[in-house]
């Protein structure tokens, strides 16, 4: 049972650490403002709650497990918000999203 | 293991410092210093040292970062002008961290428990903690028992930076609106027509203070304290003056108070110095204040957190409404 | 461990230089500011590096463990202490910087010092 738990709580922590390195590439590779912030909130969101979930696997049942969903829920809430305003602020100063190309234009 | 992840967090902490220095805007480089600081506070953590990391993701991630960006918006200066490489200044740099790097060859080893540092006061402080003072966390026991005199000094410097502070930059005194056609600054309205970032933060905002109050009176059983504390309360009030304007924040928490409360934190804590000699004791010993001595250290520790938290709290807001409330040329 | 002990020691001399840099050789008032602020962060990483023993853990005592090992309190308390001195002259150095760029108009040292001079 606790190698059982052991390893989950391994599966979650890399799946987390995988998705802060996806949501780093994106903030680095992707072309404009509004995907780069896209991309960076998948660490606030997916990321966070991965690996707090595997970091509650190893703590058990004790006073640190709820301490750890009141960080979890705490961010989970302020993190969007963040991202939110920030795609708010960018739109209201005039930053424009890029259209995509249609097939209309094309032809 | 940890010994990788230390390295890598000195690693980034180098390129962010590297990076501050070489770009050109100044936004940029504040929010990175932001990112400094929280690297920063991850290393002290690394390195066993778990108040002096949440002072600094405190005070400095948190009320540094609203610092300078308020006084970018006064100074409006985004951009600054590309100078070239001053190369006297670079070979002063590069000679003196040439000597640096030959005396690090000198120093003890890192983690060394024979070191000079861990040989004199540091094993007396820690063998005599539990019988003098018996509370569990050691530094906020020499912090407010056996060296209180540096912490009523520093609560005194913060408390002339607020002082120097409102006599240079003078904040405008109560309900004030100008009647003579002017148009008010931006933060008075806040944040208007941004509702999400609005309710959610409101509703943040109890949570936070009641943190700031769990770290302030939790200060001698786990890391925590009076200037923790008082940065949180400070921060969880900035929020609601930056969502609600200005003029609310001011009638929430209104100058004679903010006043009140930075004067009244530095006369608690010398109250309690005088109390100790008026007492029977010298000036700041927390013996006497209690029947039994280890009752009174805890007593006496408790009464000068809550002066420091409330002065900290207190001149932190003063610096950042005289800051808001400046009009920008 | 030798290495790694002499890798923090180096990290935190080019942090140290970085901010010195800073405050020498860049012309704008702000960035100087932050340069101090640099260089303050990194003499606090010198004392805690210091304050580190081998197999230590952070020095809160729990009632009935003997014999643990703890790291040195007393760089903690100091440098507690400085961050809060230091977060002090940042604001007051903001404030004389806002000061001067309501009277002179600029922020750049170069251009002040002109305007001095002219007058």
């Amino acid at each position: 049972m606790n190698d059982a738990i052991d390893v989950l709580s391994w599966v979650l922590l890399a799946g987390g650490g995988a998705f802060v390195f996806v949501g780093g590439l994106g903030a680095l590779r992707l072309p404009n403002c509004y995907t780069r912030m896209h991309a960076a909130s998948r660490t606030d969101s997916m990321g966070s709650i991965l690996i707090l979930l595997g970091i509650m696997l190893q703590a058990g049942w004790s006073l640190a497990t709820v301490k750890l969903i009141t960080i979890l829920a705490f961010l989970l809430l302020t993190g969007p918000t963040a991202s939110y305003a920030l795609a708010n602020s960018a739109l209201l100063s005039g930053l424009k999203p890029e259209k995509s190309q249609t097939d209309s234009a094309e032809k | 293991m940890v010994v990788l992840f230390a390295v890598f967090l000195l690693t980034l902490l180098v390129f962010t410092a590297v990076a501050i220095v070489r770009t050109d805007n100044l936004f940029v480089a504040v929010m990175l210093t932001g990112i400094f600081s929280l690297l920063m506070a991850a290393n002290f953590f690394v390195l066993d040292a778990a108040d002096v990391a949440l002072t600094e993701a405190a005070i400095g991630a948190g009320i540094t970062t609203v610092l300078f960006l308020g006084a970018l918006a006064l100074t409006a200066e985004h951009e600054k002008s590309v100078s070239t490489v001053r190369w006297l200044s670079m070979g002063v740099v590069i000679v003196t961290t040439l000597i640096l790097i030959y005396a690090t060859f000198e120093k003890p080893r890192l983690g060394d428990p024979q070191a000079p540092v861990h040989q004199h006061v540091a094993p007396w402080y820690l063998e005599q903690t539990p019988e003098l003072i018996d509370i569990p966390n050691v530094v906020t026991a020499i912090l407010g028992s056996f060296r209180g005199y540096d912490t009523l000094g520093e609560l005194n410097v913060i408390l002339t930076a607020c002082i120097g502070v409102l006599f240079i930059l003078g904040g405008r005194r109560g309900k004030h609106l100008p009647s003579d056609g002017k148009v008010l600054p931006s933060t008075a309205h806040g944040l208007r027509r941004h509702l999400i970032p609005k309710v959610v933060g409101l509703l943040a905002i109890p949570f936070i203070v009641l943190f700031g109050l769990y770290i302030q009176f939790h200060g001698e059983y786990g890391p925590g304290g009076g200037f923790q504390a008082g940065a949180i309360v400070a921060s969880g009030i900035i929020l609601y003056a930056l969502l609600e304007g200005e003029e609310k924040a001011l009638q929430a928490v209104p100058r004679p108070v903010l006043m009140g409360m930075v004067i009244g934190g530095a006369i608690l804590y010398g109250a309690v110095g005088i109390a100790g000699i008026v007492l029977g004791g010298n000036f700041l010993d927390y013996s006497v204040l209690a029947d039994n001595p280890v009752k009174g250290q805890q007593l006496g520790i408790l009464i000068i957190e809550l002066g420091v938290g409330i002065t900290v709290c207190g001149a932190l807001l003063s610096i950042f409404h005289a800051f808001a409330t400046r009009e920008s040329v | 461990m030798e290495l790694f002990g002499l890798f923090n020691y180096w990290a935190f001399n080019v942090v140290l230089m970085t901010g010195f840099y800073a405050v020498i050789a860049k012309g704008n008032l702000i960035k100087k500011l932050i340069g101090l602020s640099i260089l303050q962060s990194a003499v606090f990483l010198l004392y805690i590096t210091m304050d580190k023993v081998d197999g230590g853990t952070a020095p809160i005592i729990q009632k009935g463990m003997t014999d643990q090992v703890f790291s040195n309190p007393l760089p903690q308390v100091l440098i507690l202490t400085a961050i809060v001195v230091g977060i002090s002259t940042t604001a007051l150095g903001l404030a004389i910087v806002i000061r001067i760029k309501e009277a002179y108009g600029t922020i750049e040292e170069h251009e002040v010092q002109n305007q001095d001079q002219d007058k």
